[in-house]
């Protein structure tokens, strides 16, 4: 089984993110793998770990991205590409759809996986567009996934319930939270990945032009919350009571 | 007069809350058709053109089915000429928006929160980093396909012509397809739609102190949320984490019990109109967020605030 990974490079989900200029300032930041990214690698990791075959780690960014790859490295990925664009961040998820559609041609993968979303865009949409341009079966917000050699049976997390899709192969698969708990990379894994050549596309080379159809007009931070108050009270259920009081009389939402 | 396709869901012949926000927006850009799928869809069409709806499609679906549904959107959308999609930023609208725009040779913007109609281009503002930034944004495709955060645009009453036509979805060639489905125990409303969330953090201090929270949830007819740390421990299902890798709301009113305010947690909730904090920690982070806030203890706070909120509303 050869898998391949989404992987997108992301600020720490513990950054505080600063825009000025209408632009978010990366200076200081601390990047990693989206988190839903690294539970799809994890996964990948553990269907190679059973079946055998390979998993192959792919990113699309400039040159700072490789560190995830490596990381994907220590955590287990067989093979990295890199897809290198150095203003990356004006592509939109159709570009970089297209982009890896193009780069994986005649290349044998028989599963796809990717985070439900990158923590930074909260979009969700590369793996989407990536399955239609393919016309492979895509199944969303896995929590459990078993593939055979025919097809991928994938428990997901819908709204009302858990819904349980079977899609042929080749199939994308895009991971939620839950689906597993990513390990930690080896010190012997660290050590190996620093050597592992990384296979460097670019992204000019795919002959795709200009593909992005999403333009960013600016960035801005989250509007100011207007000043609260404290209430106050003798005790906590006079608290309690003059809350429920604010509640219903002035904000008027009971 | 822009020609719009809003997209939404319907259960049991009910349309969707953001079925009806989103056939809202359309009608305030240009003339809007919807287009429902879900189960007794049909029914759903007077409350539908209660909106502004002048033509609906409707597509009867027992169950989800992105490919299917995405390739049915594309035909309507090419047959009628439509130059604006709108769809709920939902569980399946997400999914089934990137479908249909890449069929449409389009590409989404997504989850906007505000929508503004600049000579027939629509401009939206967007949270990224779950809320820690918003980004303006402008489709340069053709059809410009939109998804819309629920619970962030007003339900208007301006009614449509409502036009009923019947389409059916062919599931003969997809490749993937829904097999079983297990519904949720909990029959309480779902996070992302509820008006109300009531959310416990760690000073909830184990899973044997929970009810508190569901009690208080209950009454107020509240969707219930955790922190990840409340997740982390294993107090609660993952579901219900809000914040930057779980799920991020915006109700009108988000209650927040014995939560610190870690910044992937206010990432989560910092757009939701009224924000209460009870927190027994003065300084903590959450009360700079908070409309009202209560320094106590959790425990001594919440079983009084419950029994009000039952005389306030009879129960």
């Amino acid at each position: 089984m050869n898998i391949l990974v989404l992987i997108k490079q992301v600020p720490d989900t513990e950054a505080k993110i600063v825009v000025s200029g209408g632009k978010v300032q990366e200076a200081g930041i601390k990047w990693i793998i989206s988190p839903y990214d690294e539970i799809a690698l994890e996964e990948a990791i553990r269907i190679k770990e059973k079946t055998g075959g390979t998993v192959t780690a792919i990113s699309v960014g400039d040159d700072l991205v490789q560190q995830s790859i490596r990381t994907a490295y220590a955590m287990g990925a067989d093979h990295g590409i890199h897809i290198k664009h150095d203003q990356y961040q004006m592509l939109d998820a159709f570009a970089i759809a297209s982009a890896i559609a193009k780069a994986i041609e005649g290349r044998d993968f028989q599963v796809v996986l990717a985070g439900r979303q990158g923590s930074d865009s909260d979009n969700g949409q590369v793996p989407l567009i990536l399955g239609t341009l393919k016309g492979w079966g895509v199944v969303s917000f896995a929590k459990k996934v078993e593939i055979d050699s025919q097809k991928a049976t994938v428990h997901v997390e819908a709204e009302g319930g858990e819904a349980i899709y079977e899609s042929t192969l080749p199939v994308i698969i895009t991971a939620n939270a839950g689906l597993n708990e990513p390990r930690y990379p080896s010190l012997k894994g660290i050590m190996a990945s620093k050597k592992k050549p990384i296979e460097v596309i670019n992204f000019a080379d795919l002959g795709l032009g200009t593909v992005s159809r999403i333009e960013i007009l600016g960035f801005e931070p989250p509007p100011p919350r207007p000043q609260g108050r404290f209430i106050d009270g003798a005790d906590p259920a006079a608290k309690a009571k003059e809350l429920a009081r604010a509640l219903r009389e002035e904000i008027k939402v009971i | 007069m822009a020609k719009i396709l809003a997209i939404g869901e319907v259960a049991n012949g009910i349309p969707k809350k953001a079925t009806r926000e989103i056939t809202s927006v359309g009608r305030s850009l240009g003339e809007v058709h919807t287009l429902v799928l879900g189960t007794q869809a049909e029914a759903a069409a007077s409350e539908v053109a209660r909106h502004g709806a002048e033509v609906i499609y409707a597509v009867e679906s027992s169950d989800y089915n992105g490919e299917a549904w995405s390739q049915m959107a594309a035909q309507i959308v090419r047959e009628g000429g439509y130059e604006i999609v709108l769809i709920p930023h939902s569980w399946a609208g997400r999914d089934v928006s990137a479908r249909l725009a890449t069929l449409l040779d389009s590409a989404v913007i997504s989850d906007a929160v505000e929508i503004h109609n600049e000579g027939g281009r629509i401009k939206i503002k967007k949270p990224v980093y779950s809320g820690k930034a918003f980004v303006w944004l402008k489709s340069t495709a053709a059809i410009q396909v939109v998804t819309v955060r629920p619970n962030s645009q007003k339900i208007e009453e301006n009614p449509g012509a409502g036009k009923l036509e019947k389409r059916q979805l062919d599931l003969s060639k997809v490749k993937a397809r829904q097999i079983s489905f297990i519904p949720q125990k909990s029959t309480r409303v779902s996070l992302t739609e509820a008006d109300i969330v009531v959310s416990a953090g760690r000073g909830i201090k184990g899973p044997e102190n929970l009810y508190l929270i569901e009690n208080l949830a209950d009454v107020l007819g509240a969707g219930m949320g955790a922190t990840r740390a409340v997740v982390d421990a294993g107090w609660c299902d993952h579901t219900l984490q809000v914040g930057q890798t779980g799920v991020t709301v915006s109700p009108t009113l988000y209650i927040a019990v014995g939560i610190s305010g870690a910044i992937q947690h206010l990432a989560g909730m910092g757009s939701s109109k009224y924000i209460v904090a009870i927190n027994k920690d003065p300084d903590a982070p959450i009360f700079k967020v908070a409309t009202y806030g209560v320094v106590d203890d959790l425990f001594q706070v919440v079983p009084p605030l419950t029994e009000e909120f039952k005389q306030m509303l009879g129960k």
